[in-house]
C-alpha cells in the first residue's frame, strides 16, 4: 500500500472543473514532482488533496484511507504537511511562534522536533524572536517549511518552494527537501524550475489541461525528448 | 492653583480613565471579532447593555436570597454575568452568524445580520425590562472616595466612586489576562494566528472553529464586564451601551483592527480626548484672572458636551489620514 493514491481526480472550484483526471502514487522514500505548464493543475492538485477545493469525482487515499474532500484540520493529525506558495508564514508572530503553530495539533512535548528544526535551519535559530514578516524570502521559506514539519508529517505537499528565491537559495531548499526525504518523509512538490526538480525526483508527473501527460522518474521524464520540447523548454 | 489641578484631574484624568477603561473592553471584543471573522460586530453594544442587564438581574436574585457584602452586589455578581453572556453570544452565533459564514457570504452581509441582531436584543430588553432607567443603588449606597489634598495646598478633593475605581481595576485585570492569553497560552496563540492568516492556519491543523468560539466568550465577557461597571457608574437604560457604539468602533478602528493592543489604546485614546475636549481650559486660567484680557470668553471648551460624541470621529479621521491602518498596523479592508 502506497502512501499516497491519487486515482482520476476531477474537480474544481464550482466553476469549470480545472482537474479532469489525475493519478498519483507517492510512497515514503519518494520525492515527487510535479510539472507542467501555466494553468495545468499543478498547485490545484495539491490543494485538492489538502481539502481546499472540492473533489468531483475519484478518490485520494492515504495510507488507504479515503481523504478526498476531508477538512484541512482534519488532515494534519492524520499526518499530512502543506507549505503553500504565498503567504506560508504569519507575518505578525515571531519564528518560534510560527513553529509552535505548526505543532498545534500535538498535545505532547515537541521540544526535540523544534530542536531537529532548528538544527536543520541554523538562520531561524538566531532570529527565533523576530516576527516572521521581518524576514527575507529564503529564511521565510524556512519558516514555513519548519512549520510545516513540526506537526511530524508522514507526506509534505510543497507547492514551488523555490518560488522567487535566487539560484543559490533554490539549491539549498532542494537540498533541504532531499534530507527531508531521507528522514523518512514522502515529499509531492510542484516546481517551476523543474529540470534542476526532476534531476532528485524519483517519481515525476508532468500535468497538462489538467490531467496526467506523462508519469515516470525524474530521470525517465528528462531523457524523454518529447518532454523536453514541449514541457521544459527544448 | 492646586484647585484648579485637582479640579483638571477629576474631570479629565478620571473621567477620561473611566471612558476610556469603557471603550477599551467594547473595542477589544470589536476588534477580536474583526480579526477573526472578518466583519464589524455592530450589535456588540446591545451585547455590553444585554450583560448589563443579567447582572442588573442577577444582582437583585441575590439580594433577595439576602445577600449582601461590602461590595456593591452588582460587581458581586460580574463574574456569572460575563459567564451568562458570553454564552448568549456563543448562542448568537451559532444561531446567526454560523450559517451564513458556512453559506460563505460577503462580510457585509454579516454587518447587515448583526444590525438585526441589534434591533433584536433591543426589543427583547425593553419587551422584558421595559423602557425605565434603573439604578444598581437602590438597597444600597453608592461609596464616593474622597481623597483629601490639603496636603498639596488644595481645600478640594480628588473624587473616585467606588463603581468608577473597580471599573479601571477590572479593566487593567482584564488587559493583563488578554495578554497573558494571547502571548501564552496554545489557543490564545492560535487565535493571533488565524487573525493574522486564516488559511494558513487552517493548514496548520488550527482548530478554527474552536477559536471562533473562543473568540465570542472573551468578547461576550469583555462586553457584559463594560456594559455592567458602565451601568454601575452611571445608570441601567435599555440604551446603555448602543449610544457609545460608535466610539468604540473608532477606537478599534484607530488602534487597527484586529490588533487586540491597537484597541485598548485606541479606546483610552478616544476616552481622554473627549474628556479633554469638552473640559473647560478657562478654570485653568482662574488664577491668571486679574492678568486676563476682558475679551476672554468664560468657556473655553473645545466642544459643547453634547458634541462630545464627534471628538471621535475627528480623531479617527485624522489618524486614518496620516497612518490608514491605524496606530498598530491593523487589517486595512
Amino acid at each position: 500500500m502506497s502512501l499516497l493514491e491519487v486515482k482520476d481526480v476531477h474537480g474544481g472550484y464550482g466553476g469549470a472543473p480545472i482537474l479532469n483526471g489525475v493519478n498519483m502514487s507517492i510512497n515514503k522514500e519518494d520525492v515527487g514532482v510535479i510539472v507542467g505548464p501555466n494553468g495545468a493543475g499543478k498547485s490545484t492538485t495539491l490543494k485538492a488533496i489538502f481539502g481546499l477545493l472540492e473533489v468531483t469525482d475519484g478518490s485520494i487515499q492515504l495510507e488507504g484511507k479515503e481523504i478526498a474532500n476531508m477538512q484541512a484540520d482534519k488532515l494534519v493529525p492524520l499526518g499530512l504537511g502543506f507549505v503553500p506558495q504565498e503567504f506560508n508564514v504569519f507575518t505578525t508572530m515571531s519564528v518560534h511562534e510560527n513553529l509552535e503553530m505548526g505543532a498545534y495539533i500535538r498535545r505532547d512535548d515537541f521540544s526535540d522536533t523544534l530542536t531537529s528544526i532548528y538544527d536543520m535551519f541554523p538562520p531561524l535559530k538566531e532570529k527565533r524572536k523576530q516576527n516572521a514578516g521581518e524576514l527575507s524570502g529564503g529564511q521565510r521559506q524556512m519558516v514555513a517549511m519548519g512549520r510545516a514539519l513540526m506537526s511530524q508529517p508522514k507526506l509534505l505537499l510543497l507547492d514551488e518552494p523555490s518560488a522567487g528565491l535566487s539560484p543559490r537559495y533554490m539549491m539549498e531548499i532542494f537540498e533541504t527537501v532531499v534530507n527531508i526525504n531521507k528522514a523518512g518523509v514522502g515529499i509531492l512538490m510542484v516546481e517551476q524550475n523543474a529540470r534542476q526538480a526532476l534531476e532528485f525526483a524519483t517519481k515525476g508527473f508532468v500535468l497538462a489541461s489538467g490531467k496526467n501527460r506523462f508519469t515516470g522518474t525524474g530521470r525517465e521524464l528528462l531523457d524523454d525528448p518529447e518532454v523536453a520540447r514541449s514541457f521544459l523548454g527544448g | 492653583m492646586m484647585n484648579e489641578l485637582i479640579f483638571f484631574f477629576n474631570k479629565v484624568i478620571v473621567s477620561g480613565a473611566v471612558l476610556g477603561s469603557v471603550y477599551a473592553l467594547g473595542a477589544v471584543g470589536v476588534t477580536l471579532i474583526f480579526g477573526i471573522l472578518r466583519f464589524a460586530h455592530f450589535a456588540h453594544g446591545d451585547m455590553m447593555t444585554l450583560g448589563a442587564f443579567v447582572a442588573f438581574v442577577l444582582a437583585a436574585i441575590a439580594s433577595a436570597m439576602g445577600i449582601s457584602t461590602f461590595w456593591p452586589t452588582g460587581f458581586i455578581v460580574l463574574p456569572f454575568a460575563m459567564l451568562i453572556t458570553a454564552g448568549l453570544a456563543l448562542g448568537i452565533d451559532r444561531t446567526f452568524y454560523q450559517p451564513l459564514r458556512e453559506k460563505g457570504v460577503k462580510s457585509v452581509t454579516l454587518l447587515i445580520a448583526s444590525i438585526g441582531v441589534t434591533l433584536m436584543i433591543q426589543g427583547l430588553i425593553r419587551l422584558f425590562g421595559g423602557v425605565q432607567t434603573r439604578s444598581f443603588f437602590e438597597n444600597e449606597p453608592k461609596e464616593l472616595f474622597r481623597f483629601d489634598m490639603s496636603w498639596l495646598g488644595s481645600s478640594r478633593s480628588i473624587n473616585i466612586s467606588e463603581p468608577q475605581m473597580l471599573l479601571i481595576a477590572v479593566t487593567v485585570i482584564a488587559v493583563v489576562a488578554l495578554h497573558f492569553f494571547l502571548t501564552r497560552s496554545r489557543l490564545g496563540k492560535g487565535m493571533r494566528a488565524m487573525a493574522d492568516n486564516p488559511s494558513l492556519a487552517l493548514v496548520s491543523g488550527i482548530n478554527t472553529n474552536q477559536v471562533v468560539r473562543a473568540t465570542w466568550i472573551i468578547a461576550g465577557s469583555l462586553a457584559a464586564m463594560a456594559g455592567t461597571m458602565l451601568a454601575l457608574d452611571v445608570i441601567l437604560k435599555p440604551d446603555l451601551a448602543f449610544n457609545i457604539v460608535l466610539p468604540i468602533f473608532a477606537a478599534a478602528i484607530v488602534g487597527g483592527l484586529g490588533q487586540a493592543y491597537g484597541a485598548i489604546a485606541g479606546g483610552f485614546l478616544i476616552g481622554f480626548a473627549e474628556t479633554m475636549s469638552v473640559f473647560n481650559w478657562a478654570i485653568m486660567l482662574r488664577p491668571f484672572r486679574d492678568n486676563l484680557p476682558e475679551w476672554l470668553p468664560n468657556d473655553l471648551s473645545i466642544v459643547p458636551t453634547e458634541y462630545k460624541l464627534t471628538v471621535a470621529f475627528v480623531i479617527l479621521v485624522v489618524v486614518l489620514l496620516v497612518r490608514p491602518t491605524g496606530i498598530f498596523k491593523g487589517a486595512s479592508s
